[in-house]
């Protein structure tokens, strides 16, 4: 275990160092310049495009920036803006380029939207996925089987912004059930917050609810023609039973696994979900400062990302290990 | 003993026994079977009409008696043994005729009165305890729920009637080895745990299917002695079915040699296996190997061509080879570690496959190499042919070091070093015709088209495959043609050493002795050099000139075929031959008196 531990933790931050490299590295290969983005296109001097970007620390060498960037993830640095100096304590994400408001902030103020998002969007692709996957390997070639295998088909091959803009068309345009999706916090109001999350959580859980439909099916095939169900019928347990306790078991616990390594995915990229239902989340954000090429936001968002994908792994990894006793983890 | 007088468990009390009621109880009538089947047909649909697994079938199973359902796969006995529980039903199989258990007809009974009969009056006993265990719950656990289910007793009676049960068929500390998952458990012990299960509500009748197929010799004999001992003593009857007729011998009173779905023969176990009377039971006996056939007479009643009788490979005799000069092999004190995974803490001990083995293999010779699974003799074997690189040792061939040699090296020797292995099924490209398998190794070798043509149309007509059907798949070929397809493939760049990994192992008994057959035969005609590798000791016996014996990695004894079987020196070699299964009842009951006898004293 504690080896495990220690060797998940070693590889996850050389995952995340190499990320960040790479990140680094696509940014300064693209075209454009954020200081020239920052200081205006036509309105810029010469001389003011070099304060800019002096101040915004690119005019020092790629590796310095990075060696920056590093240490104040680390220890924390300092950086002066004018005659004041900031401390940045660690760990330091650096500042936006586009609005000077630390990284750390910005990503704090979205996490709860992307977090709202995500996990109604669980529960909601987890009962129909689960649920759908289920019952139509339990009745095989049936009907209820067909019209899974067609919500899958549909929902695998619809994406998010159509699906999307559907549901905004009937819900809100024809039928006017619910205003248009403007995000309330749930502190401040917990039924706006439900009522604007709504549409949003339907439409992402559409495309995880079909592959999670057609992964339980196929595990729950897999387990009801496993000797051990064979066992379970032959010493003469109730079909219920048979089912319930031991055929579930075994199809849902590799789903489990996936489940933690998924929501770390869908947490920060809900991009096309966020951006459609104005929902101010992370995926968003994203998209935003790689148009405006706010460095430090777009480094901050996929460090967060990769961070959020290997810890859903080593989740994965750990339920794996409590709910199966044969895999230890070495 | 009578059913009506349970003596299961000594240490019962009125608590932890399932309350079987008295009407049920009383429903055992000693003279009326318990399992009564007639006419029974079992048909399952196929892609050209039905398929019928069973046509006709009839007997009957009197309490506390035991018959044996012999034959081979694709006999039907498998089937038979389903049906009596009802476990066809939602399958699409069409059963029909009558199925009467504990005074129940399954085939009309509704599916309540069938799963109440599962289990509580009529248990069955799988072929692969592992996978016929569910690997998330606890031994202990799984077993409590059949309690439950059919008495209705609370979760901690339940769990005390496991632990009993369990401490009833062996397994030490039963307490705490309840609380254990089936991996946690070894081969043995978890048969052990799966006829636990069958004894938790003490049943009338046992199914037991291939119970001791998946495993060694040892824990067979052990296993089978532990169902006899229930059966005396419980007084349940017991539906033994397999394949192997050494299993039935000694642990029926009759037998029922069942051939394509239909019934050949029946009758007491002592005179269907002494005297048969149909061709196909004759046939049948004469394919099983006995441990005290002798590689000669095996040879000479095989009726094999003069091929081997002319040849020019001498039977083998000591003073021969020892004055024959250089082995073909020698091998010293060779050994393969296996590393454990850790990283960066906690270093673990390796596994230690093969730990200092050092034999010579003899020109011209059959060695035999015997051992349970874990033995390391497969390791070894694919250290012969370097498959594997030997940790330390070494393996001198042709005055070459192959455990050291590099692979560009070691190419040119490859041709002489070839192997059969034990699944035709998977080590054959399912992708690839057997005629370009077959040719493979001459592609590799760099031999032009036609040649390879010429040449594997040949070794086919050698090892009895029609050279017309070259170029058909795998798949479209029986589990014993697979294994010629194997053979022909090994022989076709004229190895000098042909080390065979249990070649036979996956196929029915009278397939095995035509290969066996095959192989003495080209072994002859090809001036080969033979290694078998089994676990079957009665089988390795009727091939090698010399066997060796190994355990835990290491080569506990190697002798002379004959010398070994009758004068084993080892104890090991002894318990080994002690616990092969016997074709002859008396002699099945006299080993088994010998074990008893062995563990009264050890324990």
């Amino acid at each position: 275990m504690l080896p495990y531990l220690t060797r998940r933790v070693v590889g996850a931050a050389l995952v995340l160092l190499a990320l960040s490299v790479v990140v680094f590295a696509i940014f300064y290969l693209l075209p454009g310049d954020p200081a020239q983005l920052v200081c205006g296109i036509k309105t810029c001097s010469a001389d003011r495009l070099a304060l800019v970007r002096q101040k915004l620390g690119l005019d020092q060498p790629v590796a310095v920036q990075y060696w920056q960037f590093l240490t104040g993830l680390v220890v924390g640095r300092d950086v002066s803006a004018g005659p004041n100096v900031f401390h940045c304590p660690a760990p330091c994400l650096g500042f936006s380029f586009q609005t000077d408001e630390p990284v750390l902030a910005l990503i704090a103020d979205r996490l709860p939207v992307s977090l709202s998002l995500t996990a109604g969007a669980m529960v909601l692709w987890l009962s129909i996925g689960v649920g759908g996957g289920v019952l139509s390997a339990l009745r095989r070639g049936r009907f209820i089987d067909r019209a899974t295998t067609v919500f899958v088909l549909g929902g695998m091959s619809i994406p998010v912004f159509i699906s999307g803009l559907l549901l905004l068309m009937v819900f809100c345009v024809w039928l006017q059930w619910l205003p248009f999706p403007s995000y309330v916090s749930l502190a401040s109001d917990p039924a706006g917050w439900a009522r604007s999350l709504v549409l949003p959580w339907f439409a992402l859980a559409l495309v995880e609810a079909a592959k999670y439909a057609r992964l339980t099916r196929t595990s729950m095939l897999e387990t009801l023609s496993e000797d051990h169900i064979r066992t379970a019928r032959a010493y003469g347990l109730r079909e219920r039973r048979v089912i319930g306790r031991h055929a579930l078991r075994g199809a849902l616990t590799p789903l489990a696994t996936m489940l933690a390594v998924d929501v770390g995915g869908v947490l920060t990229s809900a991009s096309l979900t966020e951006t459609l239902f104005g929902l101010p989340g992370l995926g968003q954000l994203l998209v935003q400062s790689v148009n405006t090429l706010d460095l430090p936001v777009v480094v901050g968002l996929v460090l967060l990302a990769g961070f959020a994908i290997v810890v859903g792994n080593v989740v994965a990894d750990l339920v794996y290990a409590v709910l199966d006793r044969r895999v230890s983890l070495t | 003993m009578s059913a009506s007088q349970p003596v299961l468990l000594p240490g019962d009390s009125a608590g932890d026994r399932p309350a079987n009621n008295a009407a049920d109880a009383a429903a055992v009538d000693p003279a009326r079977p318990v399992v009564a089947v007639e006419d029974l047909r079992i048909a399952f649909p196929g892609d050209t009409g039905e398929v019928v697994a069973v046509d006709g079938l009839s007997f009957a199973l009197r309490p506390g008696a035991a018959l044996g359902l012999v034959g081979e796969s694709g006999s039907g006995k498998s089937a038979t043994a389903l049906a009596l529980l009802g476990l066809h039903r939602g399958s699409g199989a069409r059963v029909s005729g009558r199925i009467e258990v504990a005074g129940v007809d399954l085939t009309t009974a509704d599916a309540e009165e069938v799963r109440r009969l599962r289990g509580r009056r009529i248990a069955m006993i799988f072929q692969d305890p592992l996978s016929a265990l569910d690997p998330y719950y606890s031994v202990g656990d799984q077993i409590a729920e059949v309690c439950r289910v059919h008495t209705g007793v609370d979760r901690r009676a339940a769990w005390a009637r496991a632990v009993t049960v369990l401490d009833r068929v062996g397994i030490p500390s039963a307490e705490r080895r309840a609380r254990s998952h089936p991996h946690e458990f070894s081969g043995g012990m978890r048969q052990r745990a799966m006829i636990a299960m069958a004894l938790a509500c003490e049943p009338d009748v046992l199914v037991a299917d291939e119970p001791t197929t998946a495993l060694d010799v040892t824990v067979q004999a052990q296993i089978l002695d532990l169902l006899h001992e229930l059966r005396t003593d419980a007084g349940m009857a017991l539906l033994l079915v397999t394949h192997d007729l050494g299993v039935a011998a000694g642990n029926v009173d009759d037998v029922l040699v069942m051939h394509a779905g239909v019934a050949v023969e029946r009758g007491p176990v002592d005179r269907v296996l002494s005297a048969p009377t149909e061709p196909y039971t004759r046939e049948l006996v004469s394919a099983v190997p006995r441990i005290e056939t002798t590689r000669k007479s095996v040879v000479e009643s095989s009726g094999v061509s003069t091929v081997v009788a002319t040849s020019a490979v001498p039977e083998v005799s000591t003073s021969d080879s020892s004055t024959a000069g250089e082995p073909l092999m020698r091998i010293t004190d060779v050994r393969k570690h296996f590393r454990q995974r850790g990283w960066l803490i906690g270093r673990r001990e390796p596994v230690r496959a093969v730990d200092g083995v050092s034999l010579d293999i003899r020109r011209g010779e059959t060695l035999g190499v015997v051992g349970e699974s874990g033995s390391g003799k497969t390791t070894l074997a694919r250290m012969m042919v370097r498959l594997l690189d030997p940790t330390s040792g070494t393996i001198h061939f042709d005055g070459h070091d192959l455990a050291s040699l590099p692979e560009r090296r070691l190419r040119p020797l490859r041709r002489d070093l070839q192997m059969v292995f034990q699944d035709p099924a998977s080590s054959l490209n399912p992708r690839r015709t057997v005629g370009e398998s077959i040719g493979d190794p001459l592609r590799v070798h760099g031999v032009d088209e036609p040649e390879i043509r010429r040449a594997v149309a040949e070794m086919m007509e050698r090892v009895g495959l029609d050279p017309d059907r070259r170029d058909r798949y795998p798949h479209e070929f029986s589990g014993g043609q697979r294994q010629r397809v194997g053979i022909a493939r090994a022989l076709v760049l004229r190895p000098r050493l042909l080390v065979c990994d249990e070649p036979v192992s996956a196929l029915d008994v009278s397939t095995q002795s035509r290969i066996v057959r095959l192989l003495a035969d080209l072994r002859g005609e090809f001036d080969l050099t033979l290694v078998f590798v089994a676990h079957d000791l009665a089988l390795v016996r009727q091939v090698s000139d010399r066997v060796a014996v190994m355990r835990s990695g290491e080569l506990v004894e190697l002798a002379e075929s004959d010398a070994l079987y009758d004068n084993p020196t080892h104890p090991y070699t002894r318990d080994l031959l002690a616990a092969v299964p016997r074709l002859d009842p008396e002699e099945a009951r006299r080993q088994r008196a010998v074990r008893r006898a062995a563990l009264a004293e050890a324990g």
